[in-house]
């Protein structure tokens, strides 16, 4: 492997791993904070190509389609946090696997009827369709580099978020006592509600970057759920911190694996966390 | 956790009798339901035998897994690769061979996953089971995403399987010896250690027990059984593919334990029936206008499933207990004075 072909495997790596960050961040977050363990994680991602995918079609600008998707999305995660996820906070896990698999039947259905089975593709935009030369032959399409501009701009957010602002420091409260929080006037359940729109918007912008890329499909969500569920498990449940190194360590074993060890590659992210739950059963980042 | 409630461990006496007028039922059924039915029937006795062993850990000892499909596929296709091209290959020991890879996939995965717990469990045993899921689907070697043929039912010499009605009558005599087995297991002194581990776990290790060992052999026993039900289904299909051992597949076994009520094996019976059951009532929805319902059941059943946690805590037995309890709380106080 020359240098310039173990940059591109590494800025791909990089890649992957931001976007799966973004995704695991959420559902990370969502747990940590509000202890629910969200199957249906994947289905935003999926909404969130679909919407691309729709949106820019009607729209005709990707970019449009963007905010468009990002506004919708965080509607959609308000009215399904208050219509049903929030009664589901105190019930136990079992109840939370079952209601969010069920989900995922609904969600699937429900984009089957509106958008169909087909497979669609969504055009890169023209001001990022080219690509940087990195040697004669070789080059590094720039809307790659623009998806983890867009990864690193919100995961600096998020955490600017949660630990620089006052809305960060009540939600940090409120994930270390609840009942003591609200006790002092904290509107917990406006907080709650806030950080579940955060966790969707986030996997559903991560589903409308990915889509030019990856395409859109039926069940998309399902294969990067299980991806952020190593991500999660390797970083420690409720770990932002952790979620971010976890993701960018799976990206990076998940890429050269294909590269370097194409037979056993499907496996080597599995064998990562078993390594990772052997040494250490919590996450490397327990909170 | 609310799985700590033990439910009806000791099944009253009326459900007692119910359960053996349906499996009386299930015995006389051949003589009345057409042959698409009796098959339909065998199926979900062996979706039956799934559920049971997911209820070893789900309801007995507290572990979510939600991967158990991984060992219900495994067996499966054990029995394709040990069944030559040209002929059957022997019950006697493919069964056992196939039991037993179903059993050292759990003891390998669940070295891993018991140590593990709550939300960590359930998400690790997915990941595991995906793993496994891929492992077969990439490989071609391994049959692809296609999946293999069983080119032949095996051979039992003393009865023939491939008849309809004698693979009928042989999966309900597993269904029989899987559920006395398990109902023996839940009262014996390695039952109560799992019951005593889904109560409070930290006080059964103050208590000098090895639980991650007492996990390790439920993990593994279940697994084991889960692939004695996938090679049965295996054996009545004739084909195995990756979705056996799909997300779907282990989500599917978990709603069939709760729809019936867990910890009790009786539960996970009568909700591998029902599930199985609305599941094909679904897909036969008709067609209205423009739309077909049935073409969409997966709506109906995610619908159907929400519905079942958000207003049905406990499962079909559930709602007859607390219709039980609601009728005399003495009855109750006399059980708990007896449990005391």
């Amino acid at each position: 492997m020359d240098l310039a072909n173990f940059l591109i495997q590494l800025l791909n790596s990089v890649q992957y791993g931001l976007l799966l960050f973004m995704l695991a961040a959420g559902l990370t977050l969502i747990f940590g904070i509000m202890g629910v363990v969200n199957l249906a994680h994947g289905s935003f991602y999926m909404l969130g190509a679909y919407l691309a995918w729709s949106l820019s079609a009607r729209t005709g600008s990707f970019a449009l389609a963007l905010i468009g998707g990002s506004v919708l999305a965080v509607i959609f995660g308000l009215i399904l946090e208050r219509v049903l996820f929030r009664h589901f906070y105190h019930r136990d896990h079992l109840d939370q696997v079952l209601l969010t698999f069920g989900l995922i039947y609904i969600f699937e259905e429900t984009r089957s009827i509106l958008w169909g089975d087909d497979v669609h593709g969504v055009k890169v935009p023209d001001l990022l369709s080219a690509s940087v030369p990195l040697t004669e032959t070789m080059s590094y399409p720039v809307y790659r580099l623009f998806m983890s501009a867009v990864c690193v701009a919100l995961a600096v957010a998020l955490y600017l978020l949660i630990s620089k602002t006052r809305l960060g420091m009540k939600i940090r409260a409120g994930a270390f006592n609840r009942d003591m929080t609200e006790a002092l006037g904290v509107n917990i359940k406006l907080i709650h509600a806030i950080v579940f729109a955060i966790g969707v918007a986030l996997a559903t912008v991560a589903g409308m970057i990915a889509s030019p890329i990856s395409s859109v499909y039926p069940n998309m969500g399902a294969q990067v759920l299980i991806m952020c569920f190593v991500v999660v498990v390797i970083g420690g449940i409720g770990s932002v911190r952790g979620a971010m190194i976890a993701a960018l360590l799976v990206g990076l074993v998940d890429t050269f694996g294909k590269v370097l060890l194409p037979q056993v590659a499907g496996m080597l992210v599995y064998m990562l966390m078993a390594a990772v739950l052997l040494w250490k059963p919590e996450g490397l980042f327990k909170q | 956790m609310s799985a700590a409630k033990a439910n009806l461990e000791t099944l009253p006496r009326t459900l007692q009798v119910l359960l053996a007028l349906a499996f009386l039922a299930l015995a006389l059924f051949p003589f009345v339901g057409t042959d698409f039915y009796v098959q339909s029937a065998a199926r979900m006795m062996i979706l039956a035998i799934f559920a049971m062993s997911l209820d070893l850990l789900l309801g007995v000892t507290g572990l979510v897994s939600l991967g158990h499909a991984a060992f219900f596929g495994l067996a499966g296709y054990a029995l394709a690769f040990l069944t030559p091209a040209g002929e059957p290959a022997s019950l006697w020991w493919t069964l056992p061979a196939a039991v037993a890879a179903s059993a050292l996939g759990a003891l390998v995965i669940g070295f891993f996953v018991v140590r593990t717990h709550g939300i960590y469990f359930i998400m690790v045993t997915m990941a595991f089971a995906q793993m496994v899921y891929y492992l077969f689907f990439d490989n071609k070697s391994l049959g692809g995403s296609d999946g293999i043929y069983v080119n032949f039912k095996p051979d039992a010499k003393f009865f023939d399987l491939d008849n309809k009605l004698v693979f009928y009558y042989f999966t309900l005599a597993m269904l029989l010896a899987v559920y006395a087995f398990l109902r023996r297991l839940l009262w014996s002194p390695f039952g109560r250690v799992l019951a005593g581990i889904r109560v409070n776990e930290h006080r059964m290790r103050a208590m000098g027990y090895g639980t991650f060992g007492y996990k390790l052999a439920a993990f593994t026993l279940a697994g084991g059984l889960a692939g004695l039900a996938g090679y049965l289904l295996a054996a009545q299909s004739g084909y195995v593919n990756p979705e056996l051992m799909g997300f779907h597949t282990s989500a599917h076994a978990i709603m069939m334990v709760i729809l019936g009520g867990m910890g009790n094996f009786a539960g996970a019976i009568v909700g591998a029936f029902a599930f199985e059951y609305l599941l094909h009532w679904f897909k036969d929805l008709p067609q209205v206008g423009a739309f077909n319902l049935g073409k969409h059941w997966q709506l109906w059943m995610g619908l159907f499933i929400v519905l079942v946690v958000v207003f049905a805590r406990g499962g079909l037995l559930g709602a007859i207990e607390r219709l039980s309890r609601r009728r005399g709380r003495a009855a109750v106080a006399k059980e708990e004075e007896r449990v005391a």
